[in-house]
């Protein structure tokens, strides 16, 4: 990620050269199954900076998901072009960290094995992977007990709660610091005490390490609490309507998420999907 | 059956036990009843009796028998996972071989035994091969199905790492694949006894299944009915040597039988 060209929010142009945020969507559209088949995202032109934590939200099938695996170079855009690091994705980029609402875990590795997986696939840790197994292993323990997990490491991930699994997938998203961190409703099974302490997990970690973070949730509440943008998408085919800078200062406890500008900025992201989904509705 | 009785794990390793003997005793009551001639069913001691009596005549044959069902076997596993990662990690695979595979499943195996005979004469080969092919597709089955339990999602997070195709089917798919795998050898290593024997009797001077032909040529019904009976003690045991492979390699998979076992 050397070649990055640190930027401010938007694109500036400076000279001749245009200077890129580190994620661009320029005018991208995907339509899956050929012509004639789903639009799922149209026109979206979306810019985040390096270090940026930005929210996705939209009704459900409006595409959300399509933009994650777009940038990480999963399936490429039918139209438009997508630019990470100031280079066009055409493939998997090869370093970033996932984590889905499904945290997948190998059932025949132990929970730290299963955080420690993309050291055995990514370089430069694949090919010192043996050599220098127990410097990694200790970091895959620092993270473990960043989020919770502190002696869970041995346990087998059937041992473990749904909380405590979806904790294992954050690290094993985060153990090879990846300059990039997706993140599909990482929380959308987890009960509301769960959920309100990874919060404040995923907010440390983002603090501490300052990936670029793409959060896709449900949850207008957890966008505005977590990112800096909440952008907000049409249902299908997924426009991006609307977006909005979150005021709140660093680090947010969770009391800020009763206080009355949270609230009616919560609110105001509601309406917008509202008419989302009433507009989904007439078109369909 | 109570509860208690089931919960005592002593009564579970015994009942199997307890099961075969009551199947020898009701047979050997039904001949006995009856007064069905020992040439038509030989009651359970006269097979015991032949079969102990006779053990240093039939034992090189139950070698033989063994060991061609061993060889056709590997074989089995050899084609039988190579053609599952295959159909399994490759859709084009699937679509050309599936159709193919499924042709050659349903053709009954003894009738390419007299092909493999013209190939290869009669002997030890034919059976083999005849133990091979009738052994190897539950296995090709069981692995590509095994292949395609692996999660979308985590494909996703592997591919966004930047793994290859390769990785992810040696690192996640073949592991994930190994219950699957394992089930099918238990089912698979009866089925190349199956196949053995078949050619045996068709075409072959050596083997369980050319005594069985010998002996029922003779009249020597309680000599049949005594291989019978080794080969389906070597089957179990086989099958309880893939079993207990399968807890060594694919253990991680068996926990949830044992938390239903501990919960009764």
């Amino acid at each position: 990620m050397d070649t990055t060209v640190d930027s401010g929010n938007a694109a500036a142009t400076s000279g001749t050269t245009t200077v890129y945020p580190f994620i661009r969507f320029d005018d991208v559209s995907l339509r899956y199954g050929g012509p004639g088949g789903t639009l799922a995202v149209e026109g979206a032109t979306i810019d985040i900076p390096k270090g940026g934590f930005v929210s996705i939200v939209g009704p459900s099938g409006c595409g959300k998901s399509t933009l994650l695996k777009m940038v990480s170079g999963l399936i490429a855009p039918t139209s438009g072009r997508v630019v990470v690091g100031g280079k066009p994705v055409t493939g998997p980029l090869g370093f970033v960290g996932m984590a889905f609402q499904n945290p997948t875990p190998l059932p025949w590795y132990s929970v730290i094995d299963n955080v420690m997986l993309p050291l055995r696939i990514v370089e430069p840790y694949r090919s010192t992977f043996r050599a220098r197994y127990d410097e990694y292993r200790a970091k895959a323990e620092a993270l473990l007990e960043m989020v919770g997990l502190r002696g869970f490491g041995e346990k087998k991930p059937w041992q473990l709660s749904g909380g405590m699994l979806q904790r294992a997938s954050l690290c094993r998203a985060l153990i090879h610091e990846p300059a990039l961190l997706l993140l599909d409703e990482p929380f959308g099974a987890l009960d509301a005490f769960t959920r309100e302490e990874l919060w404040q997990v995923l907010q440390e970690l983002w603090l501490a390490r300052r990936p670029t973070v793409m959060l896709i949730t449900h949850d207008l509440a957890e966008s505005v609490l977590l990112s800096e943008t909440v952008f907000v998408m049409s249902a299908r085919p997924g426009r991006l309507l609307h977006s909005e800078a979150v005021p709140f200062a660093r680090p947010r406890g969770l009391d800020v998420m009763y206080e009355p500008e949270f609230v009616s900025m919560v609110h105001r992201l509601r309406t917008r999907i509202g008419n989302a989904r009433a507009d989904g509705m007439k078109g369909a | 059956m109570s509860a208690s009785l089931l919960a005592n794990r002593y009564v579970i390793k015994v009942f199997p036990v307890v099961f075969v003997a009551l199947i020898f005793i009701a047979w050997e009551l039904l001949v006995w009843l009856t007064g069905i001639k020992s040439v038509i069913l030989p009651p359970p001691s006269a097979v015991i009796y032949d079969l102990v009596t006779k053990f240093p005549l039939i034992w090189p044959h139950a070698v033989q028998t063994l060991y061609t069902t061993m060889v056709g076997f590997l074989g089995a596993i050899v084609v039988g996972v190579l053609l599952g990662a295959l159909i399994g990690s490759s859709r084009l695979a699937y679509e050309a071989f599936y159709p193919v595979l499924i042709g050659f499943s349903s053709i009954p195996k003894v009738a390419v035994v007299p092909i493999f005979v013209l190939w290869f004469g009669v002997g030890t080969i034919p059976a083999i091969l005849t133990s091979l092919v009738i052994s190897f597709f539950p296995i090709v089955v069981n692995v590509a199905t095994g292949l395609a339990t692996t999660e979308p999602e985590l494909e996703d997070v592997l591919r966004a790492l930047g793994a290859k195709k390769r990785d992810i089917l040696l690192k996640v798919g073949l592991p994930r694949a190994m219950p699957y795998f394992f089930a099918s050898l238990k089912i698979s290593v009866t089925l190349a006894f199956v196949g053995t024997v078949l050619s045996e009797t068709v075409a072959a001077n050596k083997g369980i299944g050319n005594v069985m032909m010998v002996a029922s040529a003779n009249y020597q019904t309680a000599l049949a009915f005594g291989a019978l009976l080794l080969l389906a003690i070597m089957g179990v045991i086989l099958y309880g040597v893939f079993a207990l492979l399968e807890t060594r390699f694919a253990g991680w998979s068996q926990r949830k039988a044992d938390l239903a076992l501990q919960s009764h």
